[in-house]
This record gives C-alpha cells, sequence and structure tokens, in this order.
C-alpha cells in the first residue's frame, strides 16, 4: 500500500527538516489541511473553480497517428488546455483557497518555467491578494513570456542571484521571504517538495487529473485503468497528478521521465534518480544530486521545469521501491520529441513535457496496450527555444 | 566534563559567541580566527560548515560559505585544522551546518570525528526536535557531545518546554522572525519576547542570536540572557580585513567595550 505515514513520510522518504522559524507556519498547515480540504464548503468551492475557471475536466484524446506511428493505443490527458496552460493551476487554485482559510494576506512562490508562477500570479490576482513570485535569473531570461504574464497580473519578480540562479535557488528565496514574513505569509511551492505536508497536500490538489482520466478511459476504452502511464518528473507534481488513483493498482505501469540534460555522463544533467542519493533538500528527505560532501548540485537541463537537483519524496519512494520505472531524456530526444508531436497532431507541448513524449522511442509497447502521456503544458513559453532549432528537425 | 558545560558552570553572563565561517576569508584561516577569538577573550566559538544551500542564513553568510567552497573547505580538511588547533587551545567549539551534511558524512562517524577532533557542541538548524529524540539523542549523548536547538519568538509555550529538556549547552534564542543577518537593532517587542522566556526559569542557559551587531544590542542580549552570538557583523568585519589580528582585537574590543 502506497501511503504517506502520520509524519509526513512515504517509506524513508519525506518528513520536516526545517529550522525552527518555518515551524509554526508548516505546522499550522499541517495540522489542518486535511481538515480544511475536507470541509464540503472548501471542496465545492475548489471543484466550481476548476470547472468554470480553469476549463476542468480536460479532454482526454486518443492520438491517432501518433498510436499508429508507435504502434500502440495513446491518449493524452490535455492538461495543456488549462487555464495559463499547464497543470499547474490545479494546486495554485487549491493553495489559495487554503490561503484565505488560514487567514493569510500575502502570496509568495518560487517558479523554474514560470508557470507555476504565472498559475500562482492568476488565483493571486483572482482572489486580489499581493503576490510575490521568485525566479532564478537564469530563467528570467530563458522564460521570458512568462515574466511579462506574471507581471501584466500584478505580481511582483524577483531574481534569485544565488547558487545556480534557476529554480533550486528561488526556492530558497521563497523559504527565506518565508522565514522573514512568519505570520502574514503563505507559500505556494510549486510541485511536490519541501516539508510535509506540501508533497501530500500538492499531490492531492493535483489528484484530480487521475479522477479524471479513471471515467474518462472507462467511456473510452470500457477499462479504467490504462496499461502505463507517462509523466516528465521535475518536482514531480504533474506525475503525481497523474499517477495518484493508480498508486496502488499494480498493473498499471508508472514511467517517470527525468531530463538527463546533456547527457546522464555529462556533468550537465538533472537525471536525479540516477546521479542523486538520499539526503536532505528543501526540507524534505528525499533522492537528490550532492557532492561526497552533501553539498548540493548545480542541476542542467534544457527545460526550466525539469532543472532542479532533487525530486518529491513520493516519487524517490515509488522509484526506490520498483512501483515507478524512471528513464531519462536528453535535450536533443525531447526537442526532437517536442517536434514530431507539433507535426503528427498539431499540438506543441512544453519542452518539459516533450520529455515525456520522447520516453515512447525508448519503451515498446504491444499493440492492443493502453498508454496515457500527461501532457502537462503547452509550449508556448518556449517557442523561442524551439525556434533555435527550426532548421534541424 | 564538555567545555560548554564548565564555561556556564564557570560564567553565567554576558557571554560572548562568535561565528565565523571555516575556509573563508582563506581556506586555512580556522586556527587562526579561532586563536585570536579566545586571545581577546570570547568564550565560546561556532565554526560555520560552509554549505550550498543554507536556508536560515542571509546573504552575508551564504556568500562567506560559497566563498569557502570555493577555497576547497571541506569536512574531513575542517575536522584536521580542528583536531590540530585543538592542541593550542580550550575554548570551547561548536559546529553549526545543516543535517544534510552530517547524514552523507555518516552520523556515527561525524559525532565520533567531532568527539576526537575536540568539537564539544552543534547546531543543525533544521534537524527536527522529534527526529532528533528518535534517531540522533541516544548517541550524542553518549558521545557527551551537546546540541543546540532554537527558539524563535513564535515558538510555542509547549515547545520551549520541549527544547529545554533536549537541549544541552544552550538554548539559541533566535532574536526576531528572520534569516541571519538581515535585522540590526533590538525592538520593544523582542524585550517583550527576551522577557517572557525569561520568566519561564528554563534550566537550560539562553544565548541570543540574530541582529546582534554591536556593543548596544550586545548589552541588551546580555540583560535577558547569559550572553549573545554575533555572526553576520563579524563576517562583515572579515570581508574587509587586512590583518586578521588587528581585525579580530578592534572587533572584539567595539563589542565589549563600545
Ligand atoms: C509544463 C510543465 N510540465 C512539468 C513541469 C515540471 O514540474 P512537475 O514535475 O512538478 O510536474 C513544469 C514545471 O514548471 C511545467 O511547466
Amino acid at each position: 500500500m502506497i501511503k504517506i505515514d502520520e509524519r509526513g513520510y512515504y517509506g524513508e522518504f519525506g518528513g520536516a527538516f526545517i529550522p525552527e522559524m518555518l515551524h509554526p507556519n508548516v505546522e499550522e498547515l499541517r495540522q489542518k489541511y486535511l481538515e480544511i480540504m475536507a470541509d464540503p464548503t472548501f471542496e465545492k468551492e475548489f471543484r466550481d473553480l476548476l470547472k468554470d475557471y480553469v476549463g476542468r475536466p480536460s479532454p482526454l484524446y486518443f492520438a491517432k497517428r501518433l498510436s499508429a506511428h508507435y504502434g500502440t493505443q495513446i491518449y493524452l490527458k490535455r492538461e495543456d488546455l488549462n487555464h495559463t496552460g499547464a497543470h499547474k493551476i490545479n494546486n495554485t487554485i487549491g493553495q489559495i483557497l487554503m490561503a484565505k482559510r488560514l487567514g493569510k494576506t500575502r502570496i509568495i512562490a518560487e517558479t523554474g518555467a514560470g508557470q507555476h508562477g504565472v498559475a500562482t500570479a492568476t488565483v493571486c490576482a483572482l482572489v486580489g491578494l499581493p503576490c510575490i513570485v521568485y525566479m532564478g535569473a537564469i530563467d528570467i531570461d530563458r522564460q521570458a513570456p512568462n515574466v511579462s504574464r506574471m507581471r501584466m497580473m500584478g505580481a511582483e519578480v524577483r531574481p534569485a542571484n544565488s547558487g545556480s540562479k534557476t529554480l533550486k535557488d528561488a526556492t530558497n528565496e521563497a523559504i527565506r521571504d518565508w522565514i522573514n514574513n512568519p505570520e502574514d505569509t503563505h507559500y505556494i511551492i510549486g510541485s511536490v517538495v519541501g516539508p510535509h505536508p506540501y508533497p501530500d497536500m500538492v499531490a492531492r490538489f493535483q489528484s484530480v487529473i487521475s479522477e479524471e482520466m479513471k471515467w474518462q478511459l472507462k467511456e473510452k476504452t470500457g477499462n479504467e485503468n490504462p496499461d502505463a502511464i507517462i509523466a516528465c518528473v521535475g518536482g514531480g507534481s504533474n506525475a503525481a497528478g497523474a499517477y495518484y488513483h493508480y498508486l496502488n493498482e499494480p498493473d498499471v505501469r508508472l514511467i517517470a521521465v527525468e531530463a538527463a540534460g546533456m547527457g546522464i555522463d555529462s556533468g550537465e544533467s538533472a537525471a536525479t534518480s540516477v546521479l542523486g542519493s538520499k539526503g536532505i533538500i528543501h526540507g524534505s528527505r528525499t533522492l537528490l544530486m550532492q557532492t561526497d560532501d552533501g553539498q548540493i548540485v548545480e542541476p542542467y537541463s534544457i527545460s526550466a521545469g525539469l532543472d532542479y537537483p532533487g525530486i518529491g519524496p513520493l516519487h524517490a519512494h515509488l522509484i526506490a521501491s520498483g512501483r515507478a520505472e524512471a528513464i531519462s531524456i536528453t535535450d536533443e530526444d525531447a526537442l526532437r520529441a517536442s517536434y514530431f508531436l507539433s507535426k503528427k497532431e498539431g499540438i506543441i507541448p512544453a519542452l518539459e513535457t516533450g520529455h515525456a513524449f520522447a520516453a515512447l522511442d525508448y519503451i515498446k509497447f504491444k499493440e492492443e496496450e493502453v498508454v496515457v502521456i500527461n501532457l502537462s503544458g503547452r509550449g508556448d513559453k518556449d517557442l523561442a527555444t524551439f525556434v533555435k532549432h527550426f532548421e534541424r528537425f | 566534563m564538555n567545555r560548554i558545560q564548565q564555561l556556564f558552570n564557570n560564567k553565567s553572563s554576558e557571554i560572548l559567541n562568535i561565528y565565523f565561517t571555516a575556509g573563508y576569508p582563506q581556506l586555512n584561516n580556522t586556527a587562526s580566527i579561532i586563536l585570536n577569538l579566545e586571545k581577546e577573550g570570547v568564550d565560546l566559538i561556532e565554526i560555520g560548515m560552509p554549505y550550498s544551500d543554507p536556508l536560515a542564513d542571509g546573504p552575508t553568510i551564504q556568500d562567506s560559505g560559497t566563498a569557502a567552497l570555493k577555497n576547497g573547505m571541506n569536512l574531513p580538511l575542517l575536522f584536521e585544522q580542528i583536531t590540530e588547533v585543538r592542541q593550542h587551545t580550550q575554548v570551547p567549539l561548536i559546529l553549526m551546518g545543516y543535517f544534510n551534511q552530517v547524514m552523507q558524512y555518516g552520523q556515527e562517524k561525524f559525532i565520533k570525528k567531532c568527539v576526537d577532533a575536540g568539537v564539544d557542541g552543534v547546531i543543525l538548524p533544521d534537524l527536527p526536535t522529534f527526529e532528533y529524540e528518535i534517531y540522533n539523542k541516544k548517541m550524542f549523548e553518549e558521545a557527551d557531545l551537546n546540541i543546540s536547538f532554537l527558539i524563535t519568538p513564535q515558538t510555542s509555550e509547549a515547545r520551549i518546554r520541549k527544547v529545554d529538556e533536549l537541549t544541552r549547552g544552550f538554548i539559541y534564542m533566535v532574536s526576531n522572525a528572520s534569516i541571519t543577518g538581515t535585522k540590526t537593532g533590538i525592538s520593544n517587542k523582542q524585550i517583550e519576547y527576551f522577557e517572557r522566556i525569561e520568566k519561564m526559569n528554563l534550566k537550560t542557559p539562553r544565548l541570543i542570536g540574530f541582529g546582534i551587531s554591536d556593543n548596544k544590542t550586545f548589552s541588551t542580549a546580555c540583560k535577558y540572557a547569559n550572553g549573545a552570538i554575533i555572526g553576520s557583523a563579524f563576517i562583515r568585519a572579515l570581508n574587509k580585513s587586512e590583518n586578521l589580528a588587528d581585525t579580530i582585537h578592534s572587533f572584539v574590543k567595539k563589542i565589549k567595550v563600545g
């Protein structure tokens, strides 16, 4: 049975390794999140917004030409069609309602690709709360359209200039902000990472993805279980959402796609399950990339959303226990797969999502097998990167 | 007896604890900084193990850590340096760092190495008390290695009692809700917090840290606790230092007598 325990552990991964300064906020959240989420008025508000504002349920689309090419039955869970263009908004809607219940009046977030930053800026505009988004200085450059979107909705984007100037450092800065503002602020974490209860809370908000998949598959194939689910993993929130209701269905293969960057052995990679070891990052005991001396390594991926040296504790547990299979995909393969999907199906995926599609070139499925790919986001934000490689694909 | 307990047995007020980052400004400054601090009458010395992702620290300490790592500092080397300097001083030494560093080094090996090198206590701000109680306490106590837990203005009374029970050495009272090195000066609200804690009659001595940077803040902190801890202000002094002995002499003098 895969389940989080009372202390926030999945097997040996999870927990809350936080400085005392964060304790009151994290503890308040831990004590209240399940109760608040179970409140029918909260549930209704959350569901109504997912339907009327986000546009859920997101379609489950049978990709005919892609299926013919790979000789298997491929369905796409269209999180790219959500308002703001990715799965991230499922979580931010949930967390902004949570913040309101907790009486918080100021919102902070970290972002890598900018999708979570945009989704947070969006819900802050929706409820009228001030929003500060920390973003690595490098990511501010490579995801410029999302920076403009956040600013247009009234959020302040603060560059993180420490360390590798990417997602890890933006997360550090957001945590420091929370330490400095212990009373009025809620931190909307963007993935299934961080101290307990964040990984569980975010997974629950994202679990709407697999909840819908179940009835959609039943309708389309007669069976609510697919043979496999493929999702890219940065911190792991879209994957957690796509796996959630299948975690204890051992017949459903769970395939986690990590970013290999320039290649596993190149020194420029973000493939945590291969290159990582047990340790603590952002308050969670999980797998992370680090030196022998316990210094966290600066990862690399072409995609800002996968450029993170850890994975959520749920995924560390799934991979360590053999429940999920991990595969790593290079920048080059992700670019090629993104172009291929665009030309085959008329869908331009986010670069993060492109990694999930590239897995099809490495894992062979039988003709009658049903494979769901979680199409976590759309590629508008990555156009500048795609265009650089126009001639090659 | 552990040197920290010994210190508190002999002295209960105006205790000055100074923090520096190992490997900064130069890789091999550790011994010289420790010996000079001791010479100037500093009671306790906290040695930062530089870390890539120091969540509880502000830019001053983070930057010194980044520089120290670039200089080549690591735990095996730091233990060598401490073993060597221990031949020349009996000042209590405390290691401060993040729990991931201990995990990677190996907890058992870390504790043993601390004892062998002559380290008297540790501060690991991201090691929660309940994890410590279950997994770490026994080993620390058997080795007579002290550990200090933190409390803040937001820490509940029940938790403070727990910290009082678990802490060996001194309780680290964070003066204000903040990371290190951000706020200076002490407000009335902070004084209320200091008084509230004073009235709790804790069994463990207390040192106040974060935002202590000069004679005025040091004296105020000493009124409400057994002493105080200075970190970022000392690092800032080292940043500009041309001669360590001179810098440390005038820094400590300014703290003690203004
Ligand atoms: C479209 C998309 N997919 C995936 C991710 C990776 O995050 P996670 O692993 O939490 O789903 C991101 C992150 O920014 C994203 O924007």
